[in-house]
């Protein structure tokens, strides 16, 4: 890596912006660019693999080219993703690249200039909108990832990075820069969605000579990797985010606490924290003025509740990671007794946009009480898995059907768990529903972090809150009764239900006991643990009842209540199941149809795996 | 100091800014039933039982032990919401605990059997799987029955808080949640210093003295306040009394050292009603001890001084005064030595 210069003031970075970006715009004009995904999702889809495939292949055939890596782009079911930008020509990107598949890239679209069709994605115009907004997002702050190498500090800048932090320190004092949060109306997006502005103005208010700020990054909903991706593909703009608000409330020092198993977020934020560091914009008197800052990455141990704020301090603090009542308020007594700001990622890095573009440019996106866009995490049964970033107030439906691509296999859509396992699962009839704060509250679920995992229809209810609870039971700290003790016999309810011991009154206990959770739990976890439970029960009530009174899963999930039987139209008696059956529960004669005795079956599914003549079914 | 005027169950009352609604409700005479708070220790809003209902929070239930009073405020502690609310947590913990009160040695003390009595709790609706832990009795004075454990936390706190010494902590997650020791050793082989606080701070039977097994329980006891005979501190502490013996010794919370002892003070008295131990004065005569009155005894050390005072003088005396007597009893022997023998060879064990 080259070595970097210190940047002593305002001009040298505008400077050097400049110099990049031309650096930039010559490069396009001069150079082959191949970039690859290399994010989490590329990496495991074999991206470095790809990426050493590139390489070779190149210097083999001594192509001159610049191949760079970017984080994630977003389209997660395509990786590994490659893309190619001929000199003045379209970017084209290339969907699941084998080393195989690169190879080819480079004979016929680098060498040759001809766009290997079979393997296209989509082609973008440089530089125009859809590059980055394709599929009727709108990517604010994912607006780098792609675009960047989030390992060099040079990308970041030249498209504009940590001019909102120079603009801040030049021309803004620190209440202002409240207000323009404030009037943005930027909402906290690790789940609660408080106010940031106002959140920001209490830490600032707090009596207090040492403050601190705090990127929560212990992302921990099952399903979610939004947080990861920035980390992964735009360091920086966490960075800057927090270089902001620490100028805000008054703080010198900040922590980013950061899940152990995100090592690729960690080394990037690592990396990127050396770069700021080496150019001065973290550190000692910042771009010439009186403003210092530290910042520290503290890895965690992977709790799920260290994302509760004062279990996070606990956890920075040396201590176990147990939530505390509150107040006080991590505002006034947070990180070592000090006034602290947590925030999470997505909401860091929201405010150098904010910033750069004023709060009123904010404010205009999103809906009456939810501003700005939402970074979602689309997972599940839906085509285009992957990172979505979408204004407030889109619909579920234009997420999940014209981001998404629909329902795998074109199956029906059954249900969408928002939020996580604090969030709810919401119905088909709440497709329409308008993604906002208020709107998901009422319906049930939450906006949560950003986790979107879409269910079809073999997708069994009860199993899922059943999931949910195994994860919070596990998750939770064990310090207060209701969400200890509560959880465990919620998911023994839901057990008994799904083995067909349930009863009805069970539904009235489980609700009772979700109801009482929710009242009196300790902290968020547990008060929001109960609405996957909850809103099953309003939405899906008739699918627990056909498992209590039918004892019946009409998904066809629920093992205990499954039936194997033999159609004797299509058995031919050729035996194959009755010598796989581990139980001996297959009988009959040779050349005749078998039958098998539920009371001995164990529903393995071993003969109907093994049935030639699909005779084998299931009710 | 500022002053908050806010209504408990109808009654109006003034109180200092930053008090909890627990202090609050106390101050009006009002008990809300609490598992894990205590005056002394942090508050860990842990158990959910002093939860209220506070008008205009339609969103939870708040736990009045970590609820600042508002100006304003309209709080009831015992609205049928919360009642039911409080038997369910009580339920839950019930489901996780075995029922054997019988023989339980926190029977009569047990704050858990309280509660389930005031809100007629008994049996739980929620039964299921429950926890299962060996008995710890490896230490010589605290066994540690983790199945009847209801994780208040109280223990962790009065030993980190107060005693400062950080033998116990949470260990495990959700339901699988138990107070351990580090690396879940033996208490025996903890840095436990058997002050027993734990014992006195647990609400259920958690935490045994062992000494008092089996020998008493709180209701068949007599306790009389006295002052711990073992050093200068003059620790209060409650000897509990069964059958003209004693049987264990608890605290006393309104006392200068606010009921705190140490292990002497917690365990060293089973020297009382030991066999061995000395009830008369002995006098050694021809190597051999005899009985004597105090009287006898004191007649003769006192013509044995004399005797020493005459032949070598004063300074061939010194005194040596303990730190197991009181400051008025250690002033006297100073004197005694200074102005009636005539020595300012006198000095106290505590200097050693």
């Amino acid at each position: 890596m080259s070595t970097l210069k210190k940047i002593n003031n305002f001009v040298e970075l505008r400077q050097l912006r400049e110099q990049l970006k031309k650096n930039y715009q010559e490069s396009l004009s001069n150079e082959i660019k191949i970039i690859v995904g290399m994010g989490t999702c590329g990496i495991a889809a074999g991206a470095n693999d790809v990426m050493k495939a590139i390489i070779d292949e190149l210097q083999r055939r001594n192509i001159n080219a610049t191949v760079m890596q970017t984080g994630c782009i977003g389209m997660c079911a395509q990786e590994p993703i490659v893309e190619i930008i001929r000199p003045g020509e379209k970017r084209v990107t290339y969907g699941r690249i084998s080393p195989a598949d690169a190879k080819r890239l480079i004979e016929e679209h680098v060498l040759q200039g001809r766009i290997v069709e079979d393997l296209v994605v989509a082609t973008f115009e440089e530089g125009h909108p859809d590059e980055t907004n394709f599929y009727k997002q709108q990517r604010l702050v994912l607006r780098n990832c792609g675009h960047i190498d989030p390992e060099k500090i040079e990308d970041y800048i030249a498209r504009d990075g940590y001019m909102a932090l120079a603009r801040v320190l030049e021309q803004m004092t620190p209440e202002e820069v409240i207000e323009e949060i404030k009037a943005s109306g930027l909402r906290g997006r690790g789940g609660a969605g408080f106010l940031t502005g106002l959140k920001w103005s209490f830490a600032a208010k707090a009596p207090g000579d040492k403050k601190y700020v705090i990127c929560n990054a212990d992302e921990g909903d099952p399903g979610a990797f939004m947080d990861r991706s920035i980390m992964e593909g735009d360091p920086h703009s966490v960075l800057e985010g927090m270089l902001i608000g620490a100028y805000a409330i008054g703080a010198d020092e900040g922590y980013i606490y950061v899940r152990a198993e995100y090592p690729l977020a960690i080394k990037r934020l690592r990396t990127a924290l050396a770069q700021a560091e080496e150019m001065g914009l973290i550190g000692k008197n910042i771009l010439g003025t009186d403003f210092s800052f530290t910042l520290h990455i503290k890895e965690g141990a992977g709790a799920f509740v260290c994302g509760e704020e004062t279990a996070l301090i606990a956890s920075i603090e040396g201590k176990r990671g147990m939530p505390r009542p509150r107040p006080p308020f991590p505002a006034t007594s947070g990180l070592w007794g000090k006034p602290t700001n947590i925030n999470n990622v997505e909401t860091w890095a929201n405010v150098p946009i904010i910033i750069r573009n004023g709060a009123e440019w904010y404010a205009s996106i999103g809906t009456e009480t939810s501003k700005g866009t939402k970074v979602f995490a689309l997972t599940g049964k839906v085509k285009n898995t992957g990172l979505v970033e979408v204004p407030m107030g889109i619909t579920l439906r234009e997420i999940i059907f014209d981001i998404g691509g629909g329902i795998l296999k074109d199956k029906k859509f059954k249900a969408v768990q928002i939020g996580g396992p604090s969030g709810g699962c919401l119905p088909e009839e709440k497709l329409d529903l308008p993604v906002d704060y208020e709107s998901l509250t009422r319906a049930g679920a939450i906006m949560g972090s950003g986790g979107l995992v879409v269910m079809d229809q073999n997708t069994c209810m009860v199993d899922v809150a059943k999931f949910f609870l195994n994860f919070t039971r596990a998750e939770s700290c064990g310090k207060c009764t209701p969400c200890r003790e509560g959880i465990q016999r919620m998911r023994e309810i839901l057990q008994n239900i799904c083995k067909g011991k349930g009863t009805l009154e069970d539904l009235d206990r489980l609700e009772t006991l979700a109801n009482t959770i929710k009242d009196t739990a300790l902290c968020g976890l547990g008060q929001t643990a109960p609405n996957p439970v909850l809103t099953t029960l309003r939405y899906f009530r008739e699918e627990y009842e056909a498992h209590i009174r039918d004892k019946r899963c009409p998904a066809g999930i629920c093992q205990d209540l499954l039936t194997y039987f033999i159609q004797p139209e299509l058995c031919r008696g050729c035996t194959a199941c009755v010598r796989v059956c581990p139980v001996g529960a297959i009988s009959g004669e040779v050349r005749k149809p078998h039958v098998i005795d539920p009371e001995k079956c164990i529903k393995c599914g071993s003969c109907k795996e093994t049935c030639r003549f699909s005779a084998i079914a299931v009710k | 100091m500022r002053f908050v005027s806010l209504t408990i169950d109808g009654r109006q009352v003034e109180v200092a800014e930053g008090t909890t609604v627990l202090e609050a409700a106390r101050k009006l005479g009002i008990e809300i039933p609490t598992l894990c708070y205590d005056n002394d220790l942090s508050i860990a809003g842990a158990c959910r039982l002093c939860i209220v209902e506070v008008e205009g929070n339609n969103k939870n239930l708040p736990a009045s032990c970590a609820l600042p009073v508002a100006e304003g405020m309209v709080v009831h502690t015992n609205s049928p919401k919360v009642r039911e609310a409080r038997k369910i947590i009580l339920e839950l913990l019930l489901a996780n605990h075995p029922l054997d009160c019988l023989t339980c040695e926190a029977n009569g003390r047990c704050k858990l059997q309280q509660y389930c009595y005031e809100y007629g709790v008994k049996e739980s609706r929620f039964s299921g799987e429950r926890r299962h832990f060996a008995i710890d009795d490896n230490h010589p004075f605290i066994e540690r029955d983790l199945e009847k454990c209801i994780l208040c936390g109280k223990c962790v706190r009065v030993c980190q808080e107060v005693q400062g010494v950080g033998a116990i902590d949470y260990s495990g997650r959700g339901f699988d949640t138990k107070v351990a020791t580090f690396m879940d050793r033996s208490l025996a082989d903890s840095p436990c210093v058997s002050c027993g606080q734990c014992i006195y701070m647990c609400p259920v039977g958690a935490l045994t003295a062992k000494p008092s097994k089996g020998k008493g329980r709180d209701f068949e006891v007599t306790k009389v306040v006295t002052t711990c005979g073992y050093c200068g501190v003059g620790c209060q502490l409650a000897l509990n009394v069964k059958d003209d013996k004693i049987v264990g010794v608890t605290n006393v919370p309104d006392s200068h050292n606010q009921g705190y002892l140490c292990v002497k003070g917690r365990f060293g008295y089973e020297f009382v009603d030991d066999p061995e131990r000395l009830t008369t004065p002995l006098i050694k005569e021809n190597g051999k001890f005899r009985e004597a009155s105090w009287e006898e005894a004191l007649d003769l050390v006192a013509q044995k001084f004399n005797e020493i005072r005459a032949k070598y003088g004063p300074d061939a005396l010194a005194g040596v005064s303990s730190a197991r007597v009181t400051n008025e009893e250690n002033y006297l022997f100073q004197k005694f030595f200074r102005a009636v023998i005539g020595t300012n060879n006198v000095d106290h064990c505590a200097r050693l």
